[in-house]
């Protein structure tokens, strides 16, 4: 048996009076990368945005049922708290544009007013530049700003800042969507690399890319969770219609 | 289509050039009329001494304005001080707040208060701060400038942050970042270059106000620093030499002019130089 990171409970999520995840509940085990897939506008985003307390950011979100990490639900968190311990990349690479990439790295530390010594600043960042793959890339131009990167280098940028804040699970929000091929089979690799010390969660309407990076999948539609389960054999035998439906790309 | 016909309309599009090429230099006449009407006028009488000293009486050859200068310059830092926070915390409120009632009312004040003739916003502060404080003062003027340049600062700062992609704001936010920490560190340093402009373009429009500073910061003939007393400024100086019957007179309102116009214009460079070396890439 796997053992669970993140646990959803009747979770429910609206905008005004638009029901976007309605009634889903399932579990997320421990250093595994689990794919949320689904068709375009299932509410893919939305679910995983509820796990950080990002939805209720935007105005007129609603949010019902719980979200537990670790046995505490993050609704009853302070919910800069949660986000700390649940990091989350985005589809679109954000690095900060008016800072180095050293500073993009520590700007967890750095925004919430940490101080670190500089011994300490020099290995998170060095730490998490590698963990992200990035180091080898820009070791010796730390001092450049952000956006002088390649979209994917800018992503894995993105990676190694959610990393330096040791999170217990990173949400990765489509993250090749706005890539090339090659920077996209980067961030796969990356993230199998990554499940070792992080639990992984993967937002993607790519069934190939599910196929390829993840261990759990699940399977969502109209805001409904149909089905969830291991990769193989919620790939080869799924169990509800829908699901075998936008297998053999029948909608989608 | 025949071969006529495609002349004909080639014709027409080369005329149609000429002629918007003709009225496009035709609308610039009038400024470099002006410039070198000014420059031509006033710099005769430019020269060290007229930067560092006061106006002499009439009668007496040379003198300065330096009274003017350092009275415009008080009236602009007293106008700056509460304006500049003020107008970049009501933008921030308005990009933050886009549908909500409170903010609309704070726009439409805002291009209220653009469209309000300045010679009103003088008498308010006439009656504001120079009656209650009995006496004509730098402080007074400095307010109705103030005043003027609060909305354009305003819908600057609430343009350069409806800019700046939300993906930036979340990517703050999703690091555990509080809300408060996020706009102060992440969007206002991302939209330091348009904020500057607009207050950059707000000083340069309340620098050659006349109108409201007649009745509150008044003139002064003699050097003032101290901001409860009345002071000169630049269009005052102007304006009252302008009008008097000394020729000699006239010729310092010229070099005047010419100090203030070459003010406005260094702002106006300053604000290119700004918006193109600052710009944040995202």
């Amino acid at each position: 048996m796997e053992s669970t990171v993140l646990k959803t409970v009747s979770l429910s999520a609206s905008f005004e009076d638009k029901r976007v995840v309605k009634d889903v509940t399932f579990s997320i085990p421990e250093n595994r990368v689990t794919a949320v897939m689904g068709p375009s506008g299932c509410g893919k985003t939305t679910l995983i945005r509820c796990f950080n307390r990002m939805h209720e950011l935007t105005p007129g979100a609603r949010t019902k049922g719980q979200v537990f990490l670790r046995g505490e639900n993050v609704y009853d968190m302070d919910p800069i708290i949660v986000r700390a311990k649940i990091g989350m990349v985005f589809q679109r690479p954000n690095p900060f544009p008016t800072m180095t990439i050293r500073d993009n790295v520590i700007a967890g530390y750095k925004l919430n007013g940490v101080k670190l010594s500089p011994s300490e600043r020099e290995r998170i960042v060095e730490d998490s530049l590698r963990e992200a793959a990035l180091w080898d890339e820009v070791k010796d131009s730390l001092h450049r700003r952000g956006p002088s990167l390649s979209g994917g280098q800018q992503q894995r940028l993105c990676i190694a800042r959610a990393l330096a804040m040791k999170p217990d699970v990173l949400l990765f929000d489509e993250p090749t969507s706005a890539l090339d091929p090659k920077a996209t089979a980067r961030i796969e690799e990356l993230m199998s690399e990554l499940k070792d010390t992080v639990t992984l969660v993967l937002v993607t309407h790519n069934i190939a890319q599910a196929g390829r990076v993840s261990d759990f999948i699940a399977f969502l539609y109209l805001g409904e969770l149909i089905e969830f389960g291991p990769r193989e054999q919620l790939l080869t035998t799924p169990k509800d219609k829908r699901t075998e439906e936008f297998l053999t790309g029948k909608f989608g | 289509m025949d071969r006529s016909r495609l002349t004909l309309r080639l014709l027409k599009d080369r005329v149609f050039k000429v002629i918007v090429i003709f009225l496009c230099f035709l609308s610039m006449v009038p400024l470099f009329l002006i410039l070198s009407y000014i420059v031509k006028n006033g710099l005769a009488s430019l020269n060290w001494e007229f930067f560092v000293e006061i106006p002499k009486p009439v009668g007496e050859k040379g003198g300065g304005i330096v009274n003017a200068i350092v009275g415009s310059f008080l009236l602009v830092i007293v106008a700056s001080l509460p304006s500049i926070p003020l107008g970049i915390a009501a933008g921030v409120y308005l990009s933050e707040h886009r549908g909500g009632k409170v903010a609309y009312l704070g726009r439409l004040a805002a291009d209220v208060l653009q469209g309000t003739p300045s010679i009103v916003i003088g008498i308010i502060a006439y009656l504001w701060i120079v009656v209650t404080m009995k006496g004509f003062s730098a402080l007074s003027g400095g307010i109705a400038l103030g005043i003027m340049m609060l909305p354009v600062i305003v819908r600057a700062t609430e343009e350069t942050l409806k800019l700046i992609p939300d993906a930036l704001k979340e990517a703050s936010l999703a690091l555990g970042v509080p809300y408060y920490r996020t706009m102060l560190k992440v969007v206002l340093p991302a939209s330091v270059s348009g904020i500057t402009t607009g207050v950059l373009i707000s000083i340069a429009r309340v620098a050659g106000e006349t109108a409201p500073l007649l009745f509150t910061a008044f003139g002064n003939a003699f050097m003032n620093w101290n901001i409860i007393k009345p002071v000169n400024a630049l269009p005052l100086l102007i304006y009252n030499y302008a009008t008097s019957p000394y020729p000699e007179w006239h010729r310092v309102a010229w070099g005047a002019s010419c100090v203030l116009v070459g003010f406005v214009l260094a702002l106006n460079l300053m604000v290119r130089i700004i918006v193109g070396r600052w710009k944040v890439q995202f």
